[in-house]
């Protein structure tokens, strides 16, 4: 509960400062105008391609990242020599600012949709390899060997007892692979897009368009607490259910 | 040899290989071959236009890490201290250090106007969180017994931070800083990629534009070596300072 007040307290002083012109009107709208924006864009309807184009590209990008990442993390987990020459190339992955190669995708595919796409990809491609890794690396050995007993094809081995038993490190992966290829698409729209919600925040900044822009930033903002919320909490049942925290 | 520096030169041989293919494959307008942007790279370090965007980079990058870093120690070290205060502001931090700090671009432009301290202010607000949250935990995570002793000693409060705490937690207050660290250069390169006058990223920017491949590509592996070699030097630091190993 002192959280919910702490977080009310901040949006009441961001309001306070606002409204008594601390902060100009330029600078920042008061938050309960930016809900109003918001809700203008909303109902207007004025700005749904550009949402759906943002949220078509990042379901595209997760699904790439976590299929794609779930399988090249099972093949190194079961090629230890590969996996080890990987190994530092995936731990210094995040150190490097992966996003300066959007200027080569675009360069590749051309400004649209693919570029974005497999920007957020790449994003999210290595926390989904690294945490199928740790994953299938916890596997209690009983039961492989188990598997190993009952004769099973190493793709059934994989689906039927290594995935769920793997499920929790894996729903981080998911998580982090959403966040991260969250931040790959919106960062592209930023910087060279056709389209999008971060286009529409970037436009409504260089036209001094405040209202748009913090109503498209406070959508963005409520979308990504929730989605990344529900993944925390799904995360937390599942490590609870299997009995690591 | 060891046989790590062995796989690390496989690794490297078999990633220009690909690279070379890439190259074959499709093309001097899409891609640079690796001989050409190894040239380029080095003809790069001689010219003055690039000394000033490096330094443009590295002065921002500098203040931000410094900012960050003893901003998110101060933060990490009060929450840390306080278990009730500390329970509150936990989800709050993950959930912000979650969004995607490129919607807040805008608004810190709209404050700081397109400037550097824009550039760094943007990089202060990528590192910060990682390392209160890092710092916090660490101070949470000291053994008990390690209290209570001090505790038993007497020692004041400024004593038990100096000799009991900060040594205790120093490894994982150090992982922090090194995942700051990283997130700082990407926000800096974020935010020259978006808007800014001079830099790294705005150069890498300019050059994908006027669609100058070699260019973007020389930029891009010059980005990518310090960005590795940033993480060596900080991993090397925190395995140094590792208890047990």
């Amino acid at each position: 509960m002192a959280r919910i007040a702490v977080v009310v307290g901040a949006f009441a002083a961001i309001e306070a400062l606002c409204r008594g012109g601390i902060i100009p009107r330029a600078t920042m709208i008061p938050p309960t105008e930016m809900v109003a924006a918001l809700w203008q864009i909303l109902r207007s309807g004025s700005a749904n391609a550009d949402i759906a184009f943002t949220v078509v590209n990042t379901l595209a990008a997760i699904a790439l990242a976590v299929v794609a990442g779930f399988w090249l993390g099972a093949v190194l987990h079961a090629l230890p020599r590969a996996r080890r020459a990987v190994e530092p190339l995936l731990s210094a992955y995040y150190a490097v600012p992966v996003f300066i190669f959007y200027p080569l995708l675009i360069v590749a595919f051309g400004v649209g949709r693919t570029a974005l796409v497999v920007m957020g990809a790449m994003f999210g491609v290595v926390a989904m390899i690294v945490n199928t890794m740790i994953g299938l690396d916890r596997v209690p050995s009983v039961m492989v060997r188990t598997a190993a007993v009952m004769r099973l094809h190493p793709v059934a081995r994989l689906v039927l007892i290594r995935l769920p038993a793997a499920a929790p490190h894996l729903v981080t992966g998911v998580k982090l692979a959403v966040a991260y290829s969250v931040i790959g698409i919106v960062a592209g729209e930023f910087i060279l897009a056709t389209a999008g919600i971060g286009k529409r925040i970037a436009f409504g900044y260089q036209d001094f368009d405040n209202r748009t822009m913090y109503g498209m930033l406070l959508l963005l903002l409520i979308l990504v607490t929730a989605v990344n919320g529900a993944l925390s909490r799904w995360e937390k049942r599942l490590h609870h259910r299997f009995g690591r925290q | 040899m060891k046989p790590r520096y062995y796989d690390g030169l496989v690794l490297a041989i078999c990633l220009l290989t690909c690279w070379e293919l890439l190259y074959l494959a499709v093309g001097a307008d899409v891609v640079s071959s690796p001989a050409q942007t190894i040239a380029r790279a080095a003809a790069l370090l001689d010219t003055r236009n690039f000394w000033h965007d490096a330094s443009s980079t590295g002065i921002a990058f500098g203040y931000a890490c410094a900012i960050g870093i003893v901003g998110g120690l101060l933060c990490g070290l009060v929450l840390g201290l306080n278990s009730f205060v500390s329970d509150v502001a936990d989800p709050i931090l993950g959930t912000v250090y979650s969004i995607p700090k490129i919607t807040l671009y805008p608004i810190i432009l709209l404050l700081f106007g397109l400037s550097p301290a824009a550039k760094v202010a943007f990089g202060v607000i990528h590192g910060v969180f990682p390392v209160a949250i890092f710092t916090m935990n660490a101070v949470r995570n000291v053994a008990p017994v390690h209290r209570r002793t001090a505790k038993a000693l007497r020692l004041s409060r400024t004593a038990t931070i100096v000799t009991v705490l900060a040594p205790s937690a120093f490894p994982e207050i150090l992982a922090g800083i090194r995942i700051g660290v990283a997130v700082t250069l990407l926000g800096i390169l974020i935010a020259e990629f978006f808007a800014a006058s001079s830099g790294i990223g705005f150069a890498l920017i300019r050059a994908t534009e006027i669609h100058n491949v070699v260019d973007t590509f020389a930029l891009t592996l010059l980005l990518f070596l310090f960005a590795v070699a940033l993480n060596a030097l900080l991993h090397l630091t925190e395995r140094r300072n590792r208890p047990h190993a």
